[in-house]
C-alpha cells in the first residue's frame, strides 16, 4: 500500500469494477459469474518470502446459471453493496450488524457464518480486507505515545489530534485506521498483550523512556490493530516489539503480528514480518528467576500444535518451543511484580524492557 | 333324465338350506347381495351384446307390521331381454347349467339372481314380477314363484301388451327381508366401482331413503363382448365331460374331442389319445368308469395342448381403465396395463392393473393400508381384501424402486382379472386365490405400471426442479441486477428477463470478473465447486 493513500478511494473502486463487470455480463445476455481465489484449506500456502500465509492459484467460480452458487453469488453483491454505502455514506459496520442488517431483506443468510463467510469472499476476491469497505470488528486494543494523526472521517477532517492527548490511550478503530499517519518523534512500537500492563507502562512514561509508540493488544491482536502497527512499520518506519506473558499463546499472538493468521490468507497488508518478540521468552525464565506455573494440557496441545506450524520451524521460534517442551513452564508478565523494589519503579519496566531492548539491538 | 332332475332339485333346496353359504347369511348381506346380483345379470345382458348398459335400480320400505324390515326392488335395464318362452325358466327356475362353452360371464349361468329371487321368496312370501321385450311390437309381463321342492316355476300371471314404448330390456320386482340401513355403505362402494370399471355404463340407484346415485356415461367405447368358446382340455373334470359325452354319445373319442374342445383338431385328438393309451375310434359311450376318469386326468395333464383361447375373454382395455379411473379418482397420474392372455389350468385370463397417484387421492391414514380396488370379470369385489392375492403382490413388492414410499404416498391400486374361471377362494365371491400363474401376472402388471409411474413421477420431479430453479434464479438474478446498477453507479437496470427466457448466452470465462494474479483457463480445478 502506498504511504498514507486514503484506503476508501482503492475499496470504492474495487466495488465499483465489481459492478461494472456483474452489471455488463447481465447486458450482454450472460448469466454473471466471478472468480474467486479459494479459501480451502488445500489452497492455504505459507509463503517464506511473504513469512505469511498466503492463498494459492485455485479459483472457484461462483455462477448465477448454477442454481446451488447463484444465492452466495447475490450474497457475495449484497455485501458489496452495503460495503459502497458504508463508504459513501462513511459509516461503520461489524461482521455481526451486517447479519441483522440482512434481515431487511430476502437474501437468506441462515446464521451469522453464512454472512461472514460471504464477506471473507469479497475480501478474497477484492484482495482487500473488510476494514476497506468499513467492516470492522468490535473496537479492541489501543495507542498511546507521540503520534499526530489526520483523521479521514466526515466532521472529523483535518483535525490533527496527538494521541498523547488521552492518558488511557487512544481506541484503535475505524477512523484511526485509514487515518494519515502526519507526524512521530517516536523510533519504534512496543506492542503489549495486557491492558493492565500498557496502562502501568504508561504511567510509567515507558513511552518518553523508550522513545515508543506503545499499543495495546488486548491479547489476539485484531485485525485492525495489526493493520496499524503494519503501517507504523511500513509508513512511519518503526521497529516493531512485542511483549506478551511467557507461555504458548504469547508466543503465538506475536507470531500473528508478525506473519498473519490462516483465517486472512486471503488478504495481504495485515502482518508486519519485520517485528520481534520482546519477551517474555521461556529462555528468559531461568535467567530472571520469577515465579512460574505448571503448563497445563491445553498449554501442550497448543504446544504440538505450534511445532507443526511452518513458521515456527526458523531457529530463534524453534528454540523458544523446545525451550517450554524442555521446561514445562509458563509465567505472567506479572510474575516481574515479585522483583518490584516499590510500586512506581517496576522490574519490567526499569529492568527487562530495556535488557531486552538492548538484546534485540534495540537501543 | 333321472339324474339331471335329481341335480335340479339340489340346486333349489340346496340354496334354500344353506342361503349363508352363498353370502346370504344375515338380513343386510342379503339385501348387498340381491342389489349386486341383479345388477351383475343386467350388466351381462348388456355389455354381452355390444349394448351399452343403462341400469337403474330403486330400493324402497314395505310396510309391515314389525319384524325384520321388507324392502321392494325394482330394477330396469335395456339388456337384450327375454325370449317369451324361456321367461318362467329364466326366472322361475334354479338352473344348475346347460351350456358346455365358456365365455366370460359376471356370474355363472345367472345363479345369483336366481337365488336372489328364491330370497325374496323364503323371507317375504314374495312372487317375483317380471317384464321384458326384446324390442319387438310386444311386451310381457309374467307374475311367478318357483316350487322349491320341484325346482319348477309357477306362474301366476302372464299379459302381454303392445309396446307402444319399444321397450327393451328386463323389469324384474319383487320383496325381501333385509337391513339396507347396515348394507347402505356396501352397496353405495357397489355402485361406486362398478362405475369405475364401466365408464360407458349409466347406473341409477335410488335408495329407501330416496337418496339418488347417479354414474352418468362418460364415454361410449366398449370392449369387444367376449366370444363363447369350446372348454379347453386342461379344464375338464369328470362331470362336464359327462355331460358332454352324453349330449353325444355315439361319436369316437377322436370326433368327440376335436368337435367339442377348442385347441384340439383331428390330428391332435389322434396324438393325444395315441399317446395315452386310447382307441381313437372308440365310441365316447363305450368308456368305462375307470377308462373316463383316466381320459379326464390324461386331458388335463397333456402338455402338447395349445394354451386356451382368449377371445373368450373381454377385458375393458387400457383406455377404459383409464377413464374410469380417473372419473372416480381424479388423480394427477394414472398409468394402466393389460397384460397378454395366459392360462391356469385350462382357464384363460388377463389380468389389467392401473396404478393411480396423486391428485384427489389420500395418502393412507396408518402404515400398512393400502388403496385397493379389485374387479374380476367387471365386477368389483368389496370383502376381505387382504387376502386377496393382489393386495399379498402389492405388499411383496419392493416399492423404494419405483420412488414410491407405500405408507406415505397418495395411491391407489386397480387390479382387474377376468377369466372363463375366476379363481375365487370362497362361494361368495369375495377375494381371489393365490394361484401361482394369476400371482405372477398380477406382480408382472403391477410392476410393469409402476416403471411407468416412476417415468412419469421422476419427469414431474424434473419439471418442478426446473420451475423451482427458475424461481430461485428469478429472485436473485434481480437483486443482482439492482446491486450491480447500484455498484456500477448506473441507473438503469440490467434486463433480466431475455435471460431467464433464453437461458443465458453460451458462456464465455472471459467476460468474468478478471482478478490479479489469475490463472489460465485450463488451470481452474475447482470450477463448479464451493
Amino acid at each position: 500500500m502506498e504511504r498514507n493513500t486514503d484506503r476508501s478511494e482503492f475499496a470504492r473502486k474495487a466495488l465499483k469494477d465489481l459492478g461494472i463487470s456483474i452489471y455488463n455480463q447481465m447486458e450482454e445476455g450472460r448469466f454473471p459469474e466471478v472468480m474467486i481465489p479459494s479459501r480451502q484449506t488445500n489452497n492455504i500456502y505459507y509463503d517464506p518470502k511473504l513469512e505469511q500465509y498466503v492463498l494459492g492459484d485455485k479459483r472457484v467460480v461462483r455462477s448465477a446459471d448454477n442454481v446451488k452458487h447463484v444465492k452466495p453469488l447475490a450474497q457475495l453483491l449484497w455485501v458489496a453493496r452495503i460495503g459502497k454505502e458504508l463508504i459513501d455514506y462513511d459509516r461503520v459496520s461489524t461482521l455481526r450488524d451486517l447479519f441483522y442488517m440482512s434481515k431487511n431483506i430476502d437474501i437468506n443468510f441462515a446464521t451469522q457464518q453464512e454472512s461472514d463467510e460471504a464477506v471473507y469472499d469479497l475480501e478474497a476476491l477484492l484482495s482487500m480486507p473488510r476494514e476497506s469497505f468499513n467492516i470492522f470488528p468490535h473496537d479492541r486494543g489501543a495507542i498511546f505515545g507521540d503520534l499526530t494523526v489526520r483523521y479521514r472521517v466526515k466532521g472529523f477532517k483535518d483535525s490533527l489530534i496527538n494521541l498523547t492527548d488521552n492518558p488511557d490511550g487512544v481506541n484503535i478503530g475505524p477512523a484511526l485506521d485509514n487515518a494519515e499517519l502526519v507526524k512521530t518523534t517516536a523510533d519504534k512500537v512496543i506492542a503489549i498483550e495486557k491492558g493492565a500492563i500498557f496502562i502501568q507502562m504508561i504511567r510509567e512514561k515507558v513511552h518518553e523512556k523508550f522513545n515508543a509508540i506503545l499499543i495495546d493488544t488486548t491479547g489476539q491482536a485484531s485485525r485492525s490493530a495489526r493493520l496499524l502497527i503494519r503501517r507504523l512499520n511500513e509508513e512511519l518506519g518503526l521497529p516493531v516489539y512485542i511483549l506478551t506473558d511467557c507461555d504458548v499463546w504469547g508466543a503465538h499472538i506475536s507470531m500473528v503480528i508478525i506473519s498473519g493468521s490462516v483465517n486472512s490468507a486471503h488478504i495481504t497488508g495485515l502482518n508486519t514480518p519485520s517485528a520481534k518478540w520482546l519477551g517474555f521468552w521461556p529462555t528468559d525464565i531461568n535467567r530472571y528467576k520469577v515465579p512460574t506455573m505448571k503448563m497445563k494440557e491445553l498449554d501442550w496441545k497448543r504446544l504440538a500444535e505450534l511445532k507443526a506450524d511452518p513458521r515456527y520451524k526458523e531457529k530463534f521460534w524453534k528454540e523458544q518451543l523446545d525451550a517450554f517442551e524442555r521446561l514445562g513452564l509458563k509465567a505472567e508478565l506479572e510474575a516481574f511484580s515479585s522483583k518490584n523494589k516499590s510500586v512506581s519503579q517496576t522490574f519490567l519496566v526499569e529492568t527487562y524492557i530495556p535488557e531486552k531492548l538492548k538484546e534485540l539491538g534495540a537501543i | 333324465m333321472l339324474s339331471e332332475q335329481f341335480q335340479e332339485l339340489n340346486v333349489a333346496d340346496f340354496f334354500y338350506k344353506n342361503k349363508d353359504l352363498v353370502g346370504f347369511d344375515s338380513p343386510h348381506k342379503a339385501t348387498y347381495m340381491i342389489v349386486r346380483e341383479l345388477v351383475e345379470n343386467s350388466l351381462d345382458a348388456c355389455d354381452g351384446h355390444r349394448i351399452l348398459p343403462d341400469v337403474r335400480v330403486t330400493l324402497s320400505r314395505v310396510e309391515g307390521e314389525g319384524g325384520q324390515e321388507r324392502y321392494h326392488i325394482k330394477i330396469v335395464d335395456n339388456g337384450i331381454g327375454v325370449p317369451l318362452e324361456a321367461v318362467p325358466y329364466a326366472f322361475g327356475k334354479v338352473l344348475f347349467g346347460s351350456k358346455y362353452s365358456m365365455r366370460q360371464n359376471r356370474g355363472t349361468f345367472g345363479l345369483g339372481g336366481k337365488m336372489s329371487m328364491l330370497y325374496g321368496q323364503i323371507t317375504a312370501n314374495s312372487r317375483v314380477t317380471i317384464t321384458t321385450s326384446q324390442g319387438g311390437n310386444k311386451i310381457y309381463t309374467f307374475e311367478l314363484s318357483t316350487d322349491i321342492r320341484t325346482n319348477t316355476p309357477i306362474i301366476y300371471r302372464r299379459d302381454e301388451a303392445d309396446n307402444k314404448s319399444h321397450f327393451r330390456g328386463v323389469k324384474i320386482e319383487f320383496d325381501f327381508e333385509g337391513d339396507y340401513g347396515k348394507a347402505r355403505d356396501k352397496i353405495i362402494e357397489y355402485f361406486y366401482e362398478t362405475a369405475m370399471i364401466l365408464p360407458y355404463a349409466q347406473l341409477t340407484f335410488i335408495d329407501p331413503n330416496g337418496t339418488l346415485l347417479f354414474y352418468p356415461r362418460i364415454t361410449e367405447k366398449m370392449p369387444n363382448p367376449p366370444v363363447e368358446t369350446q372348454p379347453h382340455p386342461h379344464g375338464v373334470d369328470l362331470e362336464l365331460l359327462k355331460r358332454m359325452m352324453a349330449a353325444n354319445p355315439h361319436t369316437s373319442l377322436q370326433v368327440f374331442l376335436s368337435k367339442n374342445f377348442q385347441r384340439v383338431g383331428e390330428r391332435t385328438a389322434k396324438a393325444f389319445l395315441k399317446s395315452n393309451g386310447f382307441d381313437p375310434h372308440m365310441e365316447v359311450s363305450q368308456l368305462s368308469t375307470r377308462q373316463l376318469t383316466k381320459l379326464v386326468t390324461a386331458l388335463r395333464e397333456y402338455p402338447d395342448f395349445l394354451p386356451p383361447d382368449p377371445s373368450c375373454l373381454s377385458p375393458i382395455g387400457e383406455e377404459l381403465l383409464r377413464e374410469g379411473i380417473k372419473r372416480l379418482l381424479s388423480p394427477e397420474h394414472v398409468v394402466v396395463t393389460t397384460r397378454p392372455a395366459r392360462a391356469y389350468e385350462g382357464n384363460p385370463f388377463i389380468v389389467e392393473v392401473g396404478i393411480a397417484y396423486g391428485g384427489a387421492i389420500m395418502p393412507p391414514d396408518k402404515p400398512g393400508k393400502v388403496q385397493l380396488y379389485r374387479f374380476a370379470n367387471k365386477i368389483p369385489l368389496l370383502y376381505d381384501e387382504y387376502s386377496d392375492v393382489s393386495m399379498a403382490v402389492i405388499q411383496s413388492i419392493n416399492w423404494n424402486q419405483y420412488k414410491v414410499k407405500l405408507d406415505e404416498a397418495p395411491i391407489a391400486f386397480i387390479t382387474h382379472i377376468c377369466s372363463t374361471k375366476v379363481p375365487y377362494k370362497t362361494a361368495g365371491k369375495e377375494y381371489v386365490a393365490a394361484r401361482p400363474e394369476v400371482e405372477k401376472e398380477i406382480d408382472l402388471a403391477i410392476k410393469q405400471a409402476a416403471r411407468e409411474l416412476r417415468v412419469q413421477l421422476s419427469r414431474m420431479e424434473k419439471a418442478e426442479y426446473r420451475e423451482r430453479r427458475t424461481e430461485v434464479l428469478r429472485k436473485y438474478l434481480s437483486m443482482m441486477a439492482s446491486f450491480s446498477t447500484f455498484l456500477a453507479e448506473k441507473t438503469k437496470e440490467p434486463d433480466i428477463d431475455s435471460l431467464l427466457r433464453e437461458g443465458g448466452v453460451k458462456k464465455r470465462r472471459k467476460g468474468a470478473v478478471q482478478l490479479v494474479d489469475d490463472p489460465p483457463e485450463d488451470e481452474f480445478k475447482e470450477k463448479g465447486k464451493a
